[in-house]
């Protein structure tokens, strides 16, 4: 059994003329691999990502998908964090006077709780975040602030990696993590992300461009297209679609 | 028309007025107001809906009965009763329904330049400060403070000399105790002088069950350059009605800074009025309010700018959950002497309930022209953009709301100066976030 199962999903935006947005995505990942999703704009990737953490914006319309065999759409948003779900967003919000070390404590700990296990003391919590954060050039001071808070585009993309490296999921969706990284930071946060490869835990990579895909070396590359997946290969796929673009499936489509 | 014609008195407006009938005879400047505010009363009575101050609390109608005044609380069960702030090392002095218990007051050892009396003992003995009593005017008439002068028999009395800087904040811990339903009057006067600085703190708690009243007024005269911090927590029972009133006169290059918290009492009214009588003066005047169940709060300010150059900001919030109402009303005057004066007005309302209520009323009255003034008004549910990334990190519904309420309350409590009292305001907005579990 893959770790995770996605069968026939279709799910449309919530309310009464919602529209369809992924129209029939299955898709399995197994433990230890890097699956690479690449599409047009509006094809539907962060639609995905945002159903698999539970979004309730969204209604599946049919399909299925499990995590090491439960029904993942049962759960409630922070049940999927706690079974190893994590979703590095798209574009982080910034939340204002929720002070990040407590919003990362709270996590963890709630995490924790959960799952039956015993919370962290701030001895440890203080020495595991500054350990990370070190590791992604987040600074002391990014941490005294709120959430996100003031925060840059690429700087919310790496503190979105701290967040992962502190809470160790199992499966790491990362959309668009690349995007508004300058080069020095796109190294950066791929070297924090390969850390955490590992052969239990599974990613799922949305990306725009090969370049990150140099960094975090896929096992798999999709193409998804109007809501499915259309076509899957390895690593050499990127290369193709960087250098063709989407033309090709924007014509199978028409 | 019709509007001229005196409604039918009430019963409490009845009972209120037979109480009235019973002052003392005195020839003082204090009988005189008593009398002059008692005559007020039976001319006005309780304000209802018409009245625009009292739009949304219409107290002709949520104050169905008034109940006798309370008698003398027992000491045991005032100390008991008085839990609210006990954390904060401050100078405390309780007042249970409505009289000062020096049995539980720290009145001895004050520091030099401090004076501290209580109303009835300055009454006793005619001591030239009750010539201050009374003196700042809200210039238009408040049922809740005409009560309250014609009422009001102790409070604290309490003078800062020039010059000087008292650290230890002072503490007036209000409590009712007893079990019958009965109404507190408590008048007291804070005359900071020039230079000098004071941080004074009044809570307000009593029984859950009791439908008693509460009513509590505060003059605070600051004196030139004169810093004052005023630090209020409502934490009145459940059943109980409380009207409090805050009058302050500022002058010269003051700054005064307060805080009103309320959390308490089934309704409750604070109003605040402050005249800016001296140039360049800096006052904050900041709340919040949380507020369930069918609890009803109004927050109703009237800052009064005569003068020029002074600076004033007003920043309240208010979180309703269940089926409570909160009402802000906020009026910044400006008069048109009173060039140059910066006035910033924000009421910001978080609904968590689905039968929650919120009525916000900021104004701008300007005579000057040259002037920066500015108000606005906000009223919304939690984000659920949010609230959405707390709990994709694994922070359960609950806590997620939580955190984004302490947020959203955290950035009026933060205006706080006194670390202690700040950390004991943040702690009682976390004890009311848990008690909603
Ligand atoms: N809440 C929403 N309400 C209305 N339309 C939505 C909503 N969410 C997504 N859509 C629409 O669904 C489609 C898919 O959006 P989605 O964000 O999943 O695309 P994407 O593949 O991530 O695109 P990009 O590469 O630009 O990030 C788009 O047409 C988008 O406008
Ligand atoms: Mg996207």
């Amino acid at each position: 059994m893959a770790m995770l199962e996605i069968d026939n999903l279709h799910a449309k935006i919530d309310g009464e003329h919602g529209k369809e947005i992924l129209k029939g995505l299955s898709l399995k990942v197994n433990p230890g691999e890097v699956h690479a999703i690449m599409g047009p704009n509006g094809s539907g990737k962060s639609t995905l990502s945002y159903i698999l953490a539970g979004k309730e914006d969204y209604e599946v319309t049919d399909g299925s998908v499990t995590l090491d065999g439960e029904d993942l759409l049962e759960m409630e948003i922070d049940e999927r964090a706690a079974k190893g779900v994590f979703l590095a967003f798209q574009y982080p919000v910034e939340v204002p006077g929720v002070a990040t070390m407590t919003f990362l404590r709270s996590a963890l700990n709630a995490q924790r709780k959960k799952r039956g296990e015993e919370e962290i003391s701030t001895p440890d919590f203080l020495r595991l975040v500054k350990d990370k954060a070190g590791h992604l050039g987040i600074s002391q001071d990014m941490l005294k602030r709120g959430v996100n808070v003031g925060f840059s585009g690429g700087e919310k993309k790496r503190a979105e990696i701290l967040q992962m490296a502190i809470l160790e999921p199992k499966l790491c969706i990362l959309d668009e993590t690349d995007s508004g990284l300058d080069i020095d930071a796109l190294k950066i946060v791929s070297e924090g992300v390969n850390a955490l490869r590992s052969p239990d835990r599974a990613m799922i990579v949305i990306t725009h461009y090969q370049r990150l895909l140099n960094h975090i070396v896929p096992d798999f590359v999709h193409v998804m297209h109007k809501g499915r997946i259309v076509r899957s290969g390895g690593k050499e796929l990127a290369l193709e679609l960087e250098a063709n673009g989407y033309a090709e499936y924007q014509q199978d489509a028409a | 028309m019709n509007a001229e014609i005196r409604p039918i008195r009430t019963p409490a407006e009845q009972a209120l007025i037979a109480e009235l009938g019973g002052l003392p005879a005195g020839t003082d400047r204090l009988a005189d107001l008593r009398r002059a505010a008692a005559r007020s009363f039976e001319e006005n009575g309780l304000p209802h809906r018409r009245v625009e101050e009292w739009k949304y609390t219409d107290l002709r109608t949520l104050m169905r009965e008034a109940t006798p005044v309370a008698g003398t609380a027992a000491v045991a069960e005032a100390d008991a009763r008085a839990r609210l702030l006990r954390e904060v090392e401050a100078r405390r002095i309780v007042v249970a329904n409505g009289a000062v218990v020096p049995e539980l007051s720290d009145l001895a050892g004050l520091e030099e330049g401090l004076t501290v009396t209580t109303l009835a003992a300055a009454i006793a003995s005619g001591d030239e400060v009750l010539s201050r009593v009374g003196g700042i005017l809200p210039g238009r008439y408040d049922a809740a403070l005409a009560l309250n002068t014609a009422l009001a028999r102790d409070g604290v009395v309490l003078t800062v000399a020039p010059g000087v800087t008292i650290e230890r904040p002072i503490h007036v811990a209000h409590v009712f105790a007893g079990d019958a339903a009965a109404a507190s009057y408590a008048r007291s006067l804070v005359v900071v002088g020039a230079g000098a600085k004071l941080t004074y703190v009044e809570s307000f708690e009593g029984p859950e069950a009791v439908a008693y009243q509460a009513n509590a007024a505060t003059e605070f005269v600051v004196g030139d350059e004169a810093h004052l911090d005023v630090v209020r927590l409502q934490e009145d029972g459940a059943s109980a009605f409380h009207l409090a009133t805050l009058l302050f006169d500022v002058g010269r290059e003051a700054q005064v800074h307060a805080f009103t918290f309320g959390l308490g009492a089934g309704v409750a009214r604070t109003s605040l009025y402050a005249t800016l009588s001296g140039e360049s003066s800096q006052v904050g005047f900041n709340g919040a309010s949380l507020l369930k169940g069918r609890q009803h709060a109004d927050s109703t300010l009237f800052v009064d700018h005569q003068v020029p150059g002074c600076e004033s900001r007003e920043l309240f919030k208010t979180v309703l959950d269940d089926s409570a109402r909160g009402v802000f009303q906020g009026k910044i005057v400006v008069r048109q002497a009173a060039q140059k004066t910066d006035g910033r007005m924000m009421s910001r309302a978080l609904v968590l309930g689905e039968d929650a209520e919120m009525d916000n009323k900021p104004e701008l009255e300007i005579f000057a022209d040259d002037v920066q003034c500015g108000h606005g008004a906000t009223c919304g549910d939690i984000d659920e953009e949010l609230l959405f990334y707390l709990r994709a990190r694994g922070i359960p519904l609950k806590e997620a709301q939580s955190l984004l309420v302490q947020a959203f309350v955290g950035e009026a409590v933060e205006t706080v100066e006194h670390e202690g009292l700040r950390e004991a305001l943040v702690e009682r907005a976390e004890a009311w976030l848990k008690a909603r579990g």
